[in-house]
């Protein structure tokens, strides 16, 4: 998907102006520094995108000059300096990429033994450059060309916007448009690249989707962009993320991803997020601006999603569901540790707008060590929303004494027929409960995962199975150290 | 050898608060089970929460030994796994973790310290299905999250499982009669005497005769304001039935 000569020359007829030497050279591997329209001129050239696409991402990033960063939330980290950023990075070549494991951070490696990730794995999470890895690329064409055959499109949404033009014009910032919040905006205009989903009408997708899967074709960056789309009567549940610990050289991390059911249709979306969180003060560690909504669009239509969030310095995260059709529901379970320095603003939004819809938010804070997290989560009832209940809980558990957590309910309501309900409980992991496990000669940090593990149950049993299996040991390696 | 030698045993309250434990001896062989009988407040709880290393309180003197080591210098994670099991007065609940999990957790982390693998499943689900049987204890409590909506009876049947399950060499009961009605007393007490044997020593810990009906010590032990003031077989605890605590009055000054 190089772009071509002439497409930077039609580029640069069309605008008529290259203040940048570099963009005449377009094998270059890196975008300077910076960011301004020839950036995005850049990104979209090297990707041979269509105009309306380029059109789009000008419109957001001119949109964006006029946006501020929020400040709404309860985080704090120094400003960025969005000058001082790369947005645009080829792929590492395999001569850049470590030659075994011996070359990798053995603190990383200690921490996938944990997890209990098979030495292969390890490799491939690690980014070596070895024919082992070969194995699970012809692993992940087999599971391609099964989908294929069931009509499924599963792919980078750089090759849907070749193969499937139309789809991803009718869809692309249809449920968050390129004007939506200050990071949305940013990833609209420079996103590179991310996973595209449509399951056709009627089929049942009988495979978790994962982006484990594309893992070898995986340069998405820190602007991720996924679209979702299930067709009348589909279902289809999608895996992000992984429990192993990632690792990124850009600090700065603004996804979106949406999501759009029609009529009878359901998106179960389930994702573990694991950035590496930065040393005990919170050096390093990536800042995470996700903007994440589904929209029911059909009636008798669901949207579930589950969060697993344990990495990241900063998370500011609420996966949303926009409830238009009839009796549509919206589910959105989370778990989300924090510990060291971590801090953690997250929630959900449900905007009840169809008559008889219905939604669920279960969510669950674990603070240890310094952090500070907040569930932050609106419940809107559109005057039209007859008989639409919601139901919230927000329970959070502190470990320690010098953590916080906060719950800030935003409950809004303009139908005299809807109901809402919102429980809220704070404990403390007791000093009896932890002496019984010990009694029964359970170590401290053993006693703390076991605890915390049963704390989260409700919403970890709502992964799929593996993935909740490898969840439960991921609860524990993120509050090691965290007692005693 | 001794298995449990308690030497002028003196404990307070952690950060300066005062001292319950005055000076507490006594020795448990194995095979024997001892009973711990005395008013309230007299330090009957702090004696088994001291042995089984309970935050809050404080070693001021004397020692403990078990199994020829120092029973103090261990963890309360590790006194456990040594083999000191301590059925509580008050079991904990513990939300979202299921009673099965918990027993399984409990019983790996010592294979673990011994450098022995995880228990197999199956012998684990015949182990418990076994002992909950002899316990009256009901399948669908063993999935329900560790005491949470058991009824008394219910907490103390589990607790003997758990001791069951275990296989400690020192139990430590801990009022294992209290809040219980006459037919779940009988249930837990021939629990707890099938669990009596050669190499087991017990330290029954109860404020009332009742229990020692059921489970038969071979020494009983008064103790009064921290102290042990008499010790006999279980004529004595007959006598105590009889004529109260208050004839040690004047001993506990």
């Amino acid at each position: 998907m190089v772009a071509t000569q002439e497409t930077v020359e039609r580029i640069a007829e069309a605008t008529g102006r290259y203040k940048y030497g570099f963009i005449t050279d377009i094998d270059s591997d890196k975008a300077p520094k910076g960011l301004n329209e020839d950036i995005v001129r850049f990104i979209s050239a090297k990707k041979d995108e269509p105009d309306w696409l380029l059109e789009w991402r000008l419109k957001a990033y001119r949109h964006w000059l006029t946006m501020r960063e929020p400040s709404w939330a309860k985080l704090g980290y120094p400003p960025i300096d969005y000058q001082d950023a790369y947005y645009y990075a080829a792929p590492k070549s395999p001569e850049d990429a470590p030659k075994s494991l011996d070359e990798v951070d053995p603190e990383l490696l200690r921490t996938y033994e944990k997890l209990g990730i098979p030495l292969r794995e390890q490799e491939m999470l690690a980014g070596v450059a070895v024919d082992a890895v070969f194995d699970s690329v012809s692993v992940a064409t087999t599971y391609k060309k099964k989908l294929e055959d069931m009509g499924v499109i599963f792919c980078p949404i750089s090759e849907a916007v070749q193969r499937y033009p139309e789809l991803v014009q009718r869809y692309l910032g249809s449920v968050v448009p390129y004007s939506d919040n200050f990071f949305a905006t940013l990833n609209s205009a420079v996103f590179t690249d991310g996973s595209f989903v449509y399951v056709p009408k009627g089929l049942r997708c009988p495979m978790e989707l994962s982006t484990y899967f594309r893992i070898n074709e995986r340069n998405t960056g820190q602007f991720e962009r996924t679209l979702i789309i299930a067709d009348e009567g589909s279902y289809v549940s999608y895996l992000e993320g992984c429990t192993a610990p990632q690792r990124d050289e850009n600090q700065l991390h603004a996804a979106v991803v949406e999501l759009v059911t029609m009529d009878d249709a359901e998106i179960k979306y389930s994702t573990v997020q694991n950035w590496y969180p930065g040393d005990e003060n919170g050096k390093g560690g990536i800042y995470n601006f996700v903007t994440k909504r589904g929209a029911c669009r059909g009636r008798d239509s669901k949207i579930m999603w589950t969060q697993v969030e344990t990495g990241s310095a900063i998370t500011w995260k609420y996966p949303s569901c926009i409830l238009q059709g009839d009796n549509s529901v919206g589910e959105f379970y989370s778990v989300a540790i924090t510990n060291n320095a971590q801090q953690a603003d997250t929630g959900t939004k449900m905007i009840h707008i169809g008559k008889n819809t219905r939604s669920r938010v279960i969510s669950k804070g674990i603070a240890a060590g310094r952090a500070d997290q907040t569930y932050r989560g609106l419940v809107r009832m559109m005057p039209k929303a007859e008989g639409a209940r919601n139901y919230t809980q927000c329970d959070s558990l502190l470990i320690g004494d010098r953590c916080g957590a906060h719950t800030v309910p935003y409950i809004e309501t303009r139908n005299p027929t809807a109901q809402v309900e919102h429980e809220a409980t704070t404990s403390r992991i007791s000093d009896d409960q932890l002496f019984y496990c010990l009694q029964r000669g359970i170590p401290q940090e053993d006693a703390v995962t076991l605890i915390v593990n049963g704390f989260c149950k409700e919403v970890l049993q709502t992964l799929p199975m593996e993935f909740a299996v490898e969840a439960q040991k991921l609860v524990g390696v993120s509050l090691e150290g965290s007692v005693g | 050898m001794a298995l449990l030698e308690i030497t002028d045993l003196h404990a307070a309250l952690e950060d300066g608060g005062k001292p319950i434990l005055k000076g507490v001896s006594l020795t448990i062989r194995p095979g024997e089970v001892h009973a711990v009988m005395g008013p309230n407040g007299a330090g009957k709880s702090t004696l088994s929460n001291v042995i089984a290393g309970r935050p809050g309180f404080v070693v001021t003197g004397g020692s403990v030994t078990y199994d020829g080591q120092d029973l103090l210098a261990l963890d309360a994670d590790a006194r456990a796994r040594a083999g000191v099991f301590l059925a509580f007065q008050y079991p904990v609940e513990i939300p979202g973790v299921a009673t099965a999990t918990f027993l399984k957790t409990a019983i790996n982390a010592r294979r673990k310290a011994a450098g022995e693998p995880e228990i197999e499943a199956l012998e684990f689900l015949k182990r418990m299905k076994a002992n909950a049987k002899a316990l009256g204890v009901v399948e669908d409590m063993l999935k329900r999250p560790v005491n949470v909506g058991f009824s008394g009876g219910e907490k103390k049947r589990a607790e003997v499982l758990q001791m069951a399950m275990l296989e400690p060499r020192l139990c430590l009961l801990d009022e294992t009669d209290s809040g219980l009605d006459i037919d779940a007393l009988r249930v837990v007490a021939d629990g707890v005497n099938a669990l009596r044997g050669p190499d087991r020593g017990m330290l029954v810990i109860t404020h009332y005769q009742r229990l020692l009906d059921y489970i038969v010590p071979d020494v009983v032990h008064v103790l009064v304001d921290g102290r042990i003031v008499k010790s006999g077989d279980k004529a004595l605890a007959l006598d105590l039935e009889a004529h109260g605590y208050a004839q040690f009055a004047g001993a506990a000054a």
